[in-house]
Order: C-alpha cells, then sequence, then structure tokens
C-alpha cells in the first residue's frame, strides 16, 4: 500500500476540508470575532467594543422572550413527541395479539407508519403556510371553518399571544411524531421477541409490557430522540418565520433566536449584535447536548 | 430485568377462576385494541386531513374558500389555479431552481464527502484525527452562528446571490453528517478486497472509485436521500445568500412558497396559494410513495447507533 499513497490522501483531502474550512470552520470562528464589534455591514469602519453587545443583550425584552420561548419549546416539544411517538410504535409493534408466539403490532401498523411519517418529507415552510391556512382565524381556516360550523369559535390561534407559541409546538409535534415512531419500531424491532413472550407467559399485561420490557431496552433510543428534539428546539427559525404573525408575533410572543438574528443581521444591518445572539445561542445548544448527556446516562439493559 | 413472576400454584389452582381470568382477560385486550385503533386513526386524519383539504382548495373558488364548509367538496374541479401558481407565482421556476441546485449540491456532497470519509476511515497518516474531528465538531454548531461572516464571506468572494455560492454553502454544511456518517460506514468494509485489488495493480483511486465505491452502496443511498431532503427543505441559507438584485428569479421552493404566501394576501387570491403548495406537497407523496422504505431508513439512519 506504497505506491502514491500521499498524493492520493492529499488529493482526495484538498477539496473537501478547503470547502469545509472555507464556508463552515472561518465563519463560526469569525462570528466570535464579529461578536465584539460595532459592525453595521453597511461601512466597511468598525470599532472593537469588547463585550458592550452581550450587556446589551441583558435589556434587550426581545432577547429574554426568545429565551422562554426556547425553554418551553425545550421542555414540551420533546416531552410531548417522544410520549406520543412511544404510545404509538408499542401499539403499532407490540399491540396486536397477545397470545404467546404470536407477537405483533396492531391491524394496519404498515399503514399508519407510512402516513405519519409523510410529514417528515414536506419542508417546514410548506408545513407552515399549510397550517397558517389551517389556523385561519376566519372561516376559511380548516379548524375554524368546522367550529363554525358547529357553532363555535373562532378561535385565534396566531393572533393570540397566548395561543401562538403553542400553536407552533403542535404544528411541530405533528411534524414529528412521524420519524419518532419509525425510531422507535427500529429500536423496539431489536428487542428479541423471547423476552415479551417470557413476560407475556408470566401473566405481564400490556403496561407492564411497555413499562418494564419495552421502555428500559429503548432507553439509549430515547435518549438519541430527546438530543435531536432538544436542538430542533434551539432552532424553530422557518416555523416561525412562516407561520406567525408579524416576525415573531404577536408583540414578540413567538419570536426565536434564530429569527432576532435574522432581524438584526439583515433587517437592521446589526453584524454585531447579531452575532453575538449567535454565540449566545451556541453556548446554549453545547450546554444543552452536554446536560443531557449526563443526566440521561442510565444503566442501559444489556441483554 | 423485572417482570413479575406469578407462582405457578395459583395459575393451575382452580380452572373456573382461570377462565374467568382468561375471559375477562379477553375483553381487557378487546377494550384495549379498540382505544389503540381509536388513537391512531385520529392521528392518521390529523396528518391526511390539512393536506387533503389544502389539494380540494386548490380547485375551489375564492367565495368557495370563504363562504362553504371546509371539507366540501369543490363544484368544478378546475385546474386554473394550478396554471396560475404555475406561470404568474412562478411555482414552475423556483421548482425547477430547488431541483437544479439539490441536484448539483448532493451530487457534489456524495463525491467529496466520501472521497474524505474514505481516507479518513481506511488510511493512517498525520493529522488524520485532527481533519477527523474538525468535520465532525460542525455537528455541533447551529448555522445561525455563522450566519453573518458567511454572508461576508460569498460576498467578498462575489458569491452572494449565485447559485455556485449557494451550492459550495450546501455541500460544506452537509460534510459533517456525510462524513461522520461514511466514516463510519467504510470502516466496516472487509480489507480483503482492498488488498486483492492493490496486488493486481489497482490505484488508490481505482481502487475507491471501482470497489470500494460499490461496496458501500447501501451507505451511500441513506446518506443520499438523506442529503436531498435535508437540502430541498433548506430555508435559512436561501434566505440568507439569494438577496439582492433579480434574486427573486434565483429563488429556490421554499423562499418562493414563502412569497406566495404573503402575496396571496394582497392578491386575495387563495386558490392560487392552494395550487402552489399542492404542487410542492404532490411530488414528495410521488416519491415518497416510491422509495418509502428507503427514505426512511435514511432519514433515521444518523439516529441508529
Amino acid at each position: 500500500m506504497r505506491r502514491g499513497r500521499y498524493p492520493f490522501i492529499i488529493g482526495f483531502l484538498a477539496a473537501p476540508v478547503i470547502l469545509y474550512v472555507t464556508f463552515v470552520v472561518l465563519p463560526y470562528v469569525e462570528a466570535f470575532y464579529v461578536a465584539m464589534t460595532d459592525w453595521r455591514g453597511l461601512s466597511p469602519d468598525y470599532n472593537f467594543v469588547g463585550l458592550d453587545n452581550f450587556a446589551a443583550l441583558l435589556d434587550n425584552e426581545r432577547f429574554w422572550k426568545a429565551l422562554r420561548h426556547h425553554g418551553v419549546l425545550l421542555l414540551v416539544m420533546p416531552l410531548v413527541t417522544i410520549f406520543i411517538a412511544l404510545v404509538f410504535s408499542f401499539l403499532l409493534n407490540v399491540g396486536g395479539s397477545t397470545k404467546p408466539g404470536q407477537m405483533a403490532g396492531i391491524r394496519g401498523s404498515g399503514f399508519y407508519r407510512v402516513v405519519f411519517f409523510f410529514p417528515q418529507m414536506l419542508a417546514i415552510v410548506v408545513i407552515g403556510v399549510i397550517f397558517g391556512r389551517v389556523f385561519a382565524p376566519i372561516d376559511s381556516g380548516l379548524i375554524n371553518g368546522a367550529l363554525n360550523g358547529l357553532g363555535l369559535g373562532p378561535v385565534l390561534f396566531m393572533a393570540d399571544p397566548d395561543l401562538a407559541l403553542w400553536s407552533i409546538i403542535a404544528v411541530l409535534v405533528w411534524q414529528g411524531v412521524g420519524f419518532y415512531v419509525v425510531l422507535f419500531s427500529a429500536g423496539m424491532a431489536s428487542i428479541p421477541r423471547d423476552i415479551y413472550e417470557a413476560a407475556l407467559i408470566d401473566g405481564a399485561n400490556k403496561f407492564t409490557l411497555f413499562f418494564k420490557v419495552t421502555l428500559p431496552l429503548l432507553w439509549d433510543t430515547i435518549q438519541v430522540a430527546w438530543v435531536y428534539l432538544g436542538i430542533a428546539a434551539f432552532d424553530a427559525f422557518a416555523i416561525v418565520q412562516v407561520l406567525a404573525v408579524a416576525d415573531g408575533g404577536p408583540d414578540g410572543a413567538t419570536t426565536v433566536i434564530g429569527l432576532e438574528i435574522y432581524q438584526q443581521a439583515f433587517r437592521d444591518s446589526y453584524f454585531g449584535k447579531a452575532s453575538a445572539l449567535g454565540v449566545v445561542l451556541f453556548f446554549l445548544t453545547l450546554t444543552f447536548a452536554a446536560l443531557t448527556l449526563r443526566v440521561t446516562r442510565r444503566e442501559a439493559v444489556e441483554l | 430485568m423485572s417482570t413479575t413472576v406469578s407462582d405457578p400454584k395459583t395459575r393451575t389452582s382452580s380452572t373456573a377462576s382461570h377462565r374467568h381470568r382468561q375471559e375477562k382477560l379477553r375483553s381487557e385486550v378487546r377494550g384495549f385494541s379498540i382505544l389503540a385503533h381509536i388513537g391512531l386513526a385520529v392521528w392518521a386524519i390529523a396528518i391526511i386531513g390539512p393536506l387533503l383539504w389544502t389539494v380540494l382548495a386548490a380547485f375551489k373558488t375564492n367565495t368557495e374558500i370563504f363562504i362553504e364548509s371546509p371539507f366540501a367538496l369543490p363544484k368544478s374541479w378546475s385546474f386554473d389555479a394550478f396554471g396560475r401558481a404555475w406561470e404568474d407565482a412562478h411555482i414552475g421556476r423556483y421548482f425547477l431552481n430547488s431541483v437544479f441546485v439539490v441536484a448539483c449540491s448532493t451530487f457534489g456532497t456524495m463525491l467529496l464527502g466520501s472521497m474524505a470519509a474514505y481516507v479518513l476511515a481506511r488510511y493512517e497518516f498525520f493529522g488524520n484525527r485532527i481533519i477527523y474531528y474538525l468535520f465532525v465538531s460542525g455537528l455541533a454548531f447551529p448555522v445561525f452562528l455563522a450566519l453573518v461572516p458567511l454572508y461576508l464571506t460569498l460576498q467578498n468572494m462575489g458569491l452572494l446571490n449565485t447559485y455556485l455560492g449557494l451550492i459550495l454553502v450546501y455541500i460544506a454544511y452537509s460534510l459533517p453528517f456525510t462524513v461522520f456518517f461514511l466514516a463510519a460506514f467504510f470502516k466496516t468494509l472487509p480489507n480483503a478486497v482492498a488488498e486483492a485489488a492493490m496486488i493486481d495493480g489497482a490505484s488508490h483511486t481505482r481502487l475507491f472509485f471501482s470497489i470500494m465505491l460499490p461496496m458501500a452502496r447501501p451507505g451511500l443511498i441513506s446518506i443520499t436521500i438523506f442529503n436531498i431532503i435535508g437540502q430541498w427543505n433548506q430555508y435559512i441559507l436561501p434566505v440568507t445568500l439569494l438577496q439582492g438584485e433579480d434574486a427573486d428569479k434565483k429563488w429556490v421552493l421554499t423562499q418562493g412558497i414563502a412569497q406566495i404566501s404573503t402575496a396571496a394576501g394582497y392578491e386575495a387570491d387563495w386558490a392560487a396559494l392552494f395550487g402552489a403548495l399542492t404542487l410542492s406537497v404532490l411530488p414528495m407523496i410521488l416519491v415518497y410513495g416510491l422509495f418509502q422504505r428507503h427514505i426512511q431508513q435514511g432519514l433515521t439512519a444518523g439516529a441508529v447507533k
């Protein structure tokens, strides 16, 4: 394995590494520097201002709102999504016949799995626009039209500041559940049938099966799901920009850090402030990932 | 494992109570499965409902959309709205732009990603680990952090508001996951075939393209699907990088849809909006119908360790 080894290695690595360093690594590094300047983007002049941009964030009401929204997203979205996905994947994989030797999913499980997963195929923008119409306050909205038929409503999903963020969370859960159903199903398929059958023979019912067999053996996969959903909870830019009224409104009731960065940078040309927000977002994401890995590192059940 | 083990004595003690228990169990199971079916059906309707409603509304007139019940069928099946969405709202152009950008960027991602992953997985050399971790650490950074410097970088290179710029950026941001996943995959390939090929006089490059790549097919398919769908649905990058003069001609589908959604409010042409949405959903249904299994595997590939 000697011939032309180094020319080959360099030849194969040069293009990807140059591309990656230029467009990914350097911008990330530069962001930490730009965050400490008062750069307005339009003029090439800027001053080094140290941590002023970060100090200014403390008085920025929209920043605190965005932080609180990430907190809510982080708590609610993963919990609800994982809960629903776990119940569904349990039903689809072991919810059927309880006779020993016939462990099976519920009838029609293939169909459900295909339907549930489909929203993953759609851009979050497309989903946002669809739900913009579904949530429309007037009779043209799917839900309010139906409510009106029953003599109820209208519910102002996106215009009511107390409801708007929850409506967005509902859409994210709507889209996400199917992915985790498929993910958990794959995890459940790797749990040996014998274990379920042994438990059934011992008189375990469905609930015991779920809590004592499925859940502990699926812990690793659930942890992965938690990390994925947590990282998604720090994004939510596209859905908020498309679905929320008036840029993260009403009155900042749905804004997220990603949206604030975009607005500060490309609407107001506050490049420094936008980058400072980016740095905060980075440390939040990193803290979350580190904490999750620590807290959830629990004794996995070895088979 | 701590499942309750029932005492064998109580299990066989009395046949009567045994039969009673079995009946009770059976009715419990039936109740359970009815509940389960209801839950699953409700969710399936919640998924299909809005999508079906969107498709139906594309055939309706504005009056029908506003006055009639949302579940009413359109009075006449007119395809006008699709025409307006395709021509006037330029959904056709946005769609083709997306196809072009994603075709180029996914091809580039797979080519460069597999080359880097292969070398990092199967060759030992100084700096190997450093480069590998450089790629993988990209997974931990939110793209929003890089947004401003990325914009400036492209501006300085004259690549702002160009397809080339967008494609290169898509490739660069897809590399961390692609390299991470494919490097793990290349590691699992057997050495024997590679050694035999080298003895037969194959060059390193030939070995890669005609032996290792074909052997890595399953992994390549998964990660290609993952990248196609991820890049097709990308929003923050095109919104940031395709702005400026005549940018709206270059927009990708997600930008176009967001724009049409805003415009539909002013022009009160809701049917065209639903037409545009339908045109962006239908191809996905078609592709999903054809490659459903591959797609599920591809998208969940990264999460299964």
